[in-house]
C-alpha cells in the first residue's frame, strides 16, 4: 500500500504501509514515476503494519541511483534505523562510471588486435632468444632442457604409440575399401606408408603434443606468472625468454622429428596388421611399403614435425607468458594454447603442402 | 628518524610519476625521495596503487609520465645496459615469495648468483650463509611446497639478498603471517638494514610493521589518486595534515571515520 502527499511544491511524502517483503511491481513503478516528477525532495515514511526485508532496501538503492541522476533528494530519516544505516553504507561510495559505449563496443576487436601484436612480438623475442643461444650468450640452463626433453619425449611415448598404430589401421581400412573395388588391395601399403610419412604421422604427433605438452607448458608458465615467478626472474636480470621458453623450444626441436619417425613406423605396423588380416603376405606388404616412400618423403614428414613443434612452443609458451593474474586466466591460457596450436598446424600444413607441391618435392 | 640518514644524493628520487593501467589512472604526479639507509614504507588503503608503485620502482611497469632516479641516475630514461646495471643492485621480495617451485631452496637462492659471475665453488657456501641469515639453515634441499608460507617468504628474502643488494624491495612482507612470524620478519629486515646498510622500500598496511621498522613513508590515496602525505609514520600519526592519514595510522580511531572511505578499490 502506498499513499502520496504533496507537502508543498517541491516536497513530496510517500507513505509505505503493509507488507513490503513481497514487492508489488505496480507500487514500485508508481514510486519511481515520482522521482522523475518535479519534487526536489521525496520523504519516505513507514505507515501502519510496515514490514520489510532486504528486497526493499535493494529497491531503495535503485531509487537513490535514479534520484541522484534527477537531482532529487530522497529522505529516509523517518524510516527504521536499520534501513537508514544500510542506505548510508550503500551510498557512501558513488558507483564507478561505466566505460564509454565506444570503447566497450570495440573491446573484443581491440583485444584480438592486442593478442595478434603480442604473438608477433613473442615470435620476434623467441627469434632473438634463439640467436642469443646460438652465439652462446643465453641464460638457458641445460638441466631445464633435459627436463623439458623428458617431459616431451619419454613421457609422451605411450600415447603416441597408441594413436599412431590406430591411425595406421584407419588409413589401411580407408584404402582397402576403395582399392578392393579395383582389385588393387596391394597398394594399401603405399597409402599407409605415404600417408603416415608425409601427413598423418607428423600431424597426429603434433596434435597429441599440443594437447599434452603444449597445454602443460601453458599452465606451468601461467601459474608461474600468477605466482610472480616470471616477475622475479626479470628483476633478477634473467631473461624469461631464455630461461623459460628456450629450453622448451630446444626440447621440441630435438624431440619432434624423432617422435615423428617413431610415429611413421608404428603407423605402418598398424596398417600392416589390417593388411595381413586381408590375406596380404608380410613380405608383399613390406616390399610394397619400401617402394612407397623415399628419404625425401621422410624429410618432409620430419620437417613438418619440426614446424609443428615450434608452433606448439609458440602457442603454449605465448599463452602462458601472457596469462593474466588469476587462476581462471591459467585455464584460459591452457585452452588458448591448444586451440591456437591446432589452428596453426592446419594452416601451416596447408601452406607447406602447397609450397612443396609447386616445388615438386 | 629519516633525517638522520640524509646524504647528498637520495637512493631513489621520484619526479612527477603518473601510473596508469591502460587508460585507467592509478596515481598521478607522485614526487618523493628515499634516502640512503631509510626503511621507506609505501602505505595506503586497498587498491590505491601501492603494489603498482613498487612494480614501477623495480622496472616491471613503464610509467605513463615522470621519472625515477637511482643515485641520481635515471632508470626511466636509461638504456637497457644502464637498467641492467641498476637492477643488479636491487633485491626484491615478492608477496608470495615467488620461489621457483621446481627448484630446491638452495637452487632458488643460487639462481641469481649463477648469472652474476660468482665462482661456482663459492656459491654453495654463500647459499648456506644466506639461508642461515633468514633462519633457514639446513633447509637447502627442501622444495617450496614442503615448507610453510612464512618460510617461503624468508627464503624469498634469502634470494633477494643473494647478491648483497644496495636497495631491498618488499611487497607486503608480513601479509598472511601470524603475529610472531611477522615480528620476526620485521626484526630480520631491521637487522639486515643495520648490518648491510641497504636501503629498504616496503609496501605494507600492517601498522605494527609500519611503526616498528619505518623511518620514512608515503601515503597514497585511492580517491584523489595522489600522494597525500610523506614523512616518518610515527610523526604522521600525530601531525599529518590529512584526517585520513591520521585515521589510517591510528586504526580509524582519529580523524574521519574509515567507513566513508571504504570500497575505494576500482
Amino acid at each position: 500500500m502506498i499513499s502520496f502527499h504533496q507537502d508543498d511544491a517541491s516536497h513530496l511524502s510517500i507513505t509505505l504501509s503493509g507488507d513490503w517483503r513481497v514487492m508489488n511491481a505496480k507500487s514500485c513503478r508508481k514510486i519511481k514515476e515520482q522521482i522523475t516528477s518535479s519534487s526536489s525532495t521525496i520523504r519516505l515514511i513507514p505507515g501502519h503494519d510496515f514490514h520489510w526485508d532486504s528486497q526493499l532496501t535493494a529497491f531503495f538503492y535503485q531509487l537513490e541511483l535514479q534520484a541522484s541522476q534527477n537531482e532529487t533528494r530522497l529522505d529516509f530519516s523517518a524510516m527504521p534505523e536499520a534501513i537508514q544505516q544500510t542506505m548510508t553504507l550503500a551510498t557512501a561510495v558513488p558507483p564507478v562510471k561505466p566505460e564509454a559505449g565506444f570503447s566497450k563496443r570495440f573491446a573484443p576487436f581491440y583485444q584480438t588486435l592486442t593478442e595478434a601484436v603480442e604473438t608477433l612480438a613473442f615470435i620476434g623475442e623467441m627469434a632473438l632468444a634463439f640467436g642469443r643461444f646460438l652465439i652462446g650468450r643465453s641464460h638457458i640452463r641445460l638441466t631445464d632442457v633435459s627436463a623439458a626433453l623428458h617431459q616431451a619425449g619419454p613421457q609422451a611415448i605411450g600415447i603416441i604409440t597408441l594413436i599412431s598404430i590406430l591411425v595406421g589401421m584407419i588409413l589401411a581400412y580407408l584404402g582397402i575399401i576403395q582399392l578392393q573395388q579395383f582389385g588393387a588391395e596391394v597398394y594399401v601399403a603405399n597409402l599407409v606408408g605415404l600417408g603416415m610419412v608425409r601427413e598423418m604421422g607428423a600431424l597426429m604427433t603434433a596434435v597429441i603434443m599440443a594437447g599434452r605438452t603444449g597445454a602443460a607448458w601453458a599452465a606451468e608458465l601461467g601459474a608461474m606468472k600468477v605466482n610472480e615467478e616470471v616477475d622475479a626472474l626479470s628483476t633478477m636480470g634473467i631473461n624469461a625468454m631464455d630461461f623459460l621458453v628456450m629450453p622448451r623450444l630446444l626440447a621440441m626441436i630435438i624431440i619432434m622429428p624423432l617422435l615423428c619417425i617413431y610415429s611413421f613406423f608404428l603407423g605402418m605396423i598398424g596398417g600392416g596388421v589390417v593388411a595381413l588380416g586381408m590375406d596380404m603376405t608380410p613380405r608383399l606388404y613390406i616390399a610394397q611399403l619400401i617402394q612407397s616412400f623415399g628419404v625425401v618423403d621422410m624429410a618432409v614428414g620430419c620437417f613438418k614435425g619440426l614446424v609443428f613443434g615450434v608452433l606448439i612452443v609458440l602457442s603454449g609458451c605465448q599463452a602462458g607468458m601472457s596469462c593474466g593474474g588469476s587462476s581462471a586466466a591459467v585455464g584460459q591460457a591452457t585452452t588458448r594454447a591448444v586451440v591456437m596450436a591446432i589452428v596453426l598446424f592446419v594452416v601451416a600444413d596447408a601452406g607447406i603442402n602447397i609450397l612443396f607441391f609447386h616445388m615438386g618435392i | 628518524m629519516s633525517r638522520t640518514f640524509e646524504q647528498e644524493e637520495p637512493a631513489i628520487a621520484i619526479h612527477g610519476l603518473t601510473m596508469k593501467y591502460g587508460t585507467r589512472l592509478i596515481q598521478q604526479d607522485l614526487n618523493f625521495t628515499v634516502n640512503q639507509g631509510d626503511i621507506f614504507i609505501i602505505m595506503g588503503g586497498s587498491g590505491c596503487g601501492k603494489s603498482t608503485l613498487l612494480k614501477h620502482l623495480i622496472g616491471l611497469y613503464e610509467p605513463a609520465a615522470g621519472e625515477i632516479l637511482y643515485d641520481g641516475q635515471s632508470y626511466t630514461a636509461g638504456d637497457e645496459k644502464t637498467r641492467q646495471a641498476l637492477r643488479a643492485r636491487w633485491g626484491i621480495t615478492f608477496q608470495s615469495g615467488a620461489l621457483f617451485s621446481g627448484m630446491t631452496l638452495a637452487e632458488n637462492v643460487a639462481l641469481p648468483m649463477h648469472y652474476s659471475g660468482i665462482d661456482k665453488s663459492q656459491i654453495r657456501e654463500r647459499v648456506a650463509f644466506k639461508l642461515a641469515l633468514v633462519g633457514l639453515a639446513g633447509y637447502e634441499d627442501y622444495y617450496p611446497s614442503q615448507i610453510s608460507g612464512g618460510m617461503c617468504k624468508r627464503a624469498g628474502l634469502a634470494r633477494a639478498i643473494a647478491l648483497d643488494p644496495d636497495i631491498l624491495f618488499f611487497d607486503e612482507p608480513s601479509a598472511g603471517l601470524d603475529p610472531l612470524s611477522a615480528r620476526r620478519l620485521d626484526e630480520l629486515i631491521l637487522n639486515l638494514r643495520d648490518s648491510t646498510g641497504a636501503t629498504v622500500v616496503m609496501v605494507t598496511h600492517e601498522l605494527d610493521s609500519i611503526f616498528s621498522v619505518g623511518t620514512n613513508s608515503v601515503f597514497l590515496d585511492a580517491q584523489t589518486k595522489t600522494l597525500l602525505d610523506t614523512g616518518c609514520p610515527v610523526w604522521l600519526r600525530e601531525h599529518s595534515r590529512h584526517d585520513i592519514v591520521r585515521s589510517f595510522l591510528s586504526r580509524g580511531e582519529a580523524g574521519q571515520p574509515m567507513a566513508s572511505r571504504q570500497g575505494d578499490k576500482q
